[in-house]
């Protein structure tokens, strides 16, 4: 790692006749955006509890193919440890490390969007569907849902990596990509409890 | 407060491999027939949890940012979690 | 005086006419944007209230077809909760927020600007559906499976899609405005130094972001159910359609106190000043807003207690509806004791304040009657209900609201709305709403009950129901002398110059310019003191009577510094700059919505605007907020 932490320009009360200093800002909004999601996810979270064994006399928790999905959450838990190690390369000012695990970041996002694909179609293929009972419609909005978040961050972090390229995002210390990060960090502890929730706590 | 020095990215693997220690965790204890039951839920969800927090602690850096962060999200953890536990409870239990 | 010169231009107030305000991202721009969008659509829910009052002046009224009726109550509930109260809420807040503070602008500006242009874009959306076959009909509530089951396709999916819609607007204004309060507060702006008008909104802007989700989850699952085969409220096939119930709620409960708690934020301010004692029990009324914010999302399931939910949560949400009464009684209480031996001047403001706290009480009383299980079963669902809320949401919130323009429009256009008008305005006002309201008290204990479209001639409901239509109208001319007065007063420039502290005001809005300048505040004030201006402008004898101190005239002095400097602060605030990128951006997520309504054809019109978004979002990111002139 390329030396320690640049100096910490004091900031000031909030603002400093118009030179606030941005960082808190944005990290309080990022939070409490995060606490809000929380609920967004707790909702369909309970949702899919509730409907979790109403599987219309159809297709059930049964047919989760846990080794499959054990490795795909072990992708996304991995791009969370990419990710952290491309945040401290920018904040410890290593512009070109920090651009490689950005992509290597996206590429397991990717890799598990992929994986998530391939079970949707599988599944689909057996006969769960969003129409065919409660628990079908539940399952695919949870992980339809938190699907799309992943694809939200490959889509950010794609930004930031073809942004980089232009040596722009340097600005306050990487702060751009600390904010990714907390947002990708955060889609992953989501899947964490989906995991736990829907795939290891349903099998019979 | 200001923020406290960030983790060095050897922390950082470290994390990441207590995590994979704990995700195989997690697949191994279905198989034991000895867990079968509440232990077997209860270990899934504290194992869970563990990963949970680990990354929410070290990744997100909420151990070393500033309080009001913690706070803000705890709020909608903690928030969420009895809401709509009772929700679910309505269903059931009463 | 060549510094000044650069000053001025550095902090023009942007482009003028109507793509100004399209661009523009200043706080009190947005702020009377917002107050002008509420109070056109306060204009057509009141119009779409009388029609339906015109309905039930009679029994087997023939005013409207059901049809026609059950469109418009459900678009009148709709409108006056997300497309006037909370607006109207979110005016006083984009307005003041930050110069109660001491801030220059709120955390995000442009976030600010892209809230409110998607707040009236889905407004509009909303509305667009009167022209294409007919308005959502289900119920500002939407239970399902009725709302799942609608004949008309499209009308519902209007409410769940432009819902949604608002939901991101609100939650994208409540982050916008937490980080404000946390992070923007001038030296010296402890917590405990905020007005209470600050504090409310940020508890406001807590409740809209943790409840909001909830019902965004059921929104998109009812869309699901209607439009793509989703079985999420399908009792058919095994699903529980309570579940709706449950989501609608645990957001809804919520938004009752968002709905009313900055309401209170502006009574507790105009308390104070025109009793000119500080307000009673400062912190016990922080600290009930809290605590009612905090309370409020474990009451949820009160809203269905004839749901059969069985004893057990019954009792635990019947007591806990008991608990929140206590806060709220502290509150009034306070506000009782803040005018207590105070030299009150009877102004307009005042009087809407007083009104509230009396219909607030009434409506809250009758609230508590709620929890009582029991009794609550026979209420469900009749005019009782329709009384409770009114006098909470009218009575309570409106009252406080209107009290706060008349409290503020000097310091929004400079000139003091004219108070003979007023006291017209508030007597009528209160005659008119008890006349309205107070009678369906009596029809919902005779079992009259809620939404419907006609009622026989033998049950006894004529005369009560024809007093509630005269009082409707009533409460219309009412609102129109109101309409005048703001008219009379700003736009014909009768009103009587206001200058910076027309009312001897407590709080830092009254130390600056009516209307403020684009930066509010020349130097950034330090704070010493809750109610800051006050001490600045009074100090105490023995006796601790107030006395105004000699050197102070009328909020000519703004800040303490030592006026020798040479304005080089001035020269250094740099506002953000105008951006077209927030409207352009919910334009697109509006698109979007519409494209949502109308599948599965719509689906072009989804890509269209998922594109113009993406554009807008690039865009906006890029662009310096700032940019040198």
């Amino acid at each position: 790692m390329a030396g320690a932490p640049l100096a910490e320009h004091a900031p000031a009360a909030g603002h400093d006749e118009g030179h606030h200093d941005v960082r808190p800002v944005r990290k309080t909004a990022m939070w409490v955006f995060l606490g809000s999601e929380c609920v967004f996810f707790g909702a369909m979270i309970s949702t899919f509890l509730l409907y979790r064994s109403n599987t219309n006399g159809g297709i059930g928790s049964e047919i989760f193919d846990i080794p499959f999905t054990s490795a795909s959450s072990f992708v996304l838990l991995m791009s969370s440890l990419t990710m952290v190690l491309a945040h401290g390369a920018y904040y410890g000012g290593d512009l070109r490390q920090a651009r490689v695990w950005l992509a290597a970041t996206a590429l397991l996002g990717t890799t598990f969007l992929a994986g998530q694909i391939f079970e949707f179609s599988e599944f689909i293929h057996q006969g769960l569907t969003l129409t065919s009972s409660p628990f079908g419609s539940a399952f695919y909005m949870l992980t339809g849902f938190h699907g799309a978040h992943v694809a939200v961050g490959v889509l950010l972090l794609g930004s930031m990596f073809l942004l980089s390229l232009g040596g722009r995002l340097y600005d306050d210390r990487g702060l751009n990509v600390e904010l990714v990060g907390l947002y990708w960090h955060f889609v992953d502890i989501v899947w964490i409890v989906i995991f736990t929730v829907v795939y290891l706590l349903q099998q019979p | 407060m200001a923020e406290r020095a960030h983790p060095t990215p050897g922390m950082y693997w470290l994390i990441a491999a207590v995590l994979a220690v704990i995700t195989a965790a997690e697949i191994a204890v279905p198989q034991i027939s000895a867990f079968d039951g509440a232990p077997r839920v209860l270990l899934l969800i504290g194992l869970g949890a563990l990963k949970f927090g680990a990354v929410v602690a070290f990744f997100m850096h909420l151990r070393f940012d500033k309080p009001l962060y913690r706070n803000l999200f705890l709020v909608g953890l903690f928030g969420a979690i009895p809401i709509f536990t009772v929700v679910l409870l309505t269903f059931t239990a009463f | 005086m060549a510094l000044m010169a650069d000053t001025q231009r550095t902090l023009s107030p942007g482009p003028r006419g109507v793509w100004g305000w399209l661009t523009t991202v200043d706080h009190k721009r947005i702020g009377l944007l917002y107050a002008v969008t509420a109070a056109l659509f306060f204009f057509i829910g009141g119009v779409e209230a009388l029609l339906v009052r015109m309905q039930l002046f009679q029994p087997n009224g023939e005013v409207l077809s059901s049809d026609a009726y059950n469109q418009l109550f459900t678009m009148h509930g709709l409108t006056m909760v997300f497309l006037v109260i909370m607006p109207i809420a979110a005016a006083f807040t984009n307005y003041f927020l930050p110069i109660l503070v001491g801030a220059r602008d709120v955390a995000f500006p442009r976030l600010n600007a892209f809230s409110y242009w998607l707040f009236l874009f889905s407004g509009l959306l909303v509305y667009s559906s009167f022209l294409v076959g007919g308005a959502p009909d289900g119920a500002w509530v939407g239970y399902a499976p009725l709302s799942t089951q609608l004949e008309e396709v499209v009308r519902m999916d209007f409410w769940t899609v432009g819902l949604q819609l608002l939901g991101v607007a609100s939650i994208a204004s409540s982050a916008n405005f937490i980080a404000t309060v946390f992070t923007m507060r001038a030296p010296g702006m402890t917590m405990l130094r905020m007005p209470v008008f600050v504090w409310m909104a940020l508890v406001v802007a807590f409740l809209l972001i943790f409840s909001l989700p909830a019902v965004g989850i059921g929104l998109f699952q009812l869309f699901i159910d209607r439009n793509f085969g989703g079985l999420f409220y399908a009792a058919e096939a095994g699903a529980d359609p309570l579940l709706w119930q449950h989501l609608f709620w645990v957001f809804g409960h919520p938004e009752v106190y968002v709905l009313i708690l900055p309401a209170m934020g502006i009574v507790s301010e105009v308390l104070p000043v025109f009793s000119r004692k500080p307000l009673f029990g400062y912190p016990f009324i922080v600290f009930s807003g809290a605590a009612i914010g905090f309370i409020g999302f474990g009451v949820w399931s009160h809203h269905m207690f004839t749901s059969g939910m069985g004893p057990i949560a019954e009792a635990g949400f019947g007591v806990a509806t008991m608990i929140i009464a206590v806060p709220t009684g502290v509150k009034i209480f306070n506000w009782i004791g803040t005018t207590w031996g105070g030299r009150i001047r009877f102004s307009t403001p005042m009087l809407f304040s007083l009104g509230f706290i009396a219909m607030f009480v009434i409506g809250g009383l009758s609230g508590v009657t709620h929890s009582v299980i029991p009794a609550d079963t026979q209420q469900h669902d009749t005019y009782y209900v329709v009384a409770h809320f009114h006098y909470v949401l009218f009575g309570g919130a409106v009252f406080g609201y209107v009290a706060g323009v008349y409290y503020w429009f000097p310091k929004w256009t400079g000139r003091l709305l004219d108070e003979s008008l007023g006291k017209l305005h508030f007597w009528l006002a209160l005659i008119g709403f008890n006349l309205t309201f107070g009678p369906m008290h009596i029809l919902g204990l005779n079992g009259q009950p809620r939404r419907t479209y006609r009622y026989g001639e033998n049950l006894g409901w004529d005369f009560w129901n024809q007093i509630a239509t005269i009082g409707a109208f009533i409460i219309l001319v009412s609102f129109l002398v109101f309409a005048w007065n703001i008219i009379s007063s700003h736009f014909l420039r009768r009103g009587r110059p206001a200058g910076r502290d027309p009312w001897d005001g407590r709080t830092l809005e009254w130390t600056i310019e009516s209307p403020p300048p684009v930066h509010n505040f020349d130097e950034v004030p330090q704070v010493h003191a809750l109610d800051e201006f006050w001490h600045r402008k009074y100090a105490e004898d023995d006796e601790g009577r107030a006395v105004r101190m000699p050197d102070v005239t009328g909020g000519a002095v703004t800040v303490e510094t030592d006026s020798g400097g040479d304005g080089d602060a001035h020269g250094d605030i740099h506002m953000p700059s105008p951006s077209y990128y927030p409207a352009l951006a919910s334009a697109g997520l509006v698109t979007m919505g519409a494209g949502f309504v109308y599948l599965p054809w719509g689906w072009l019109a989804v890509g269209v605007g998922a594109v113009i978004s993406m554009w807008a979002f690039f865009g906006w990111s890029l662009e310096p907020i700032t940019r040198e002139h």
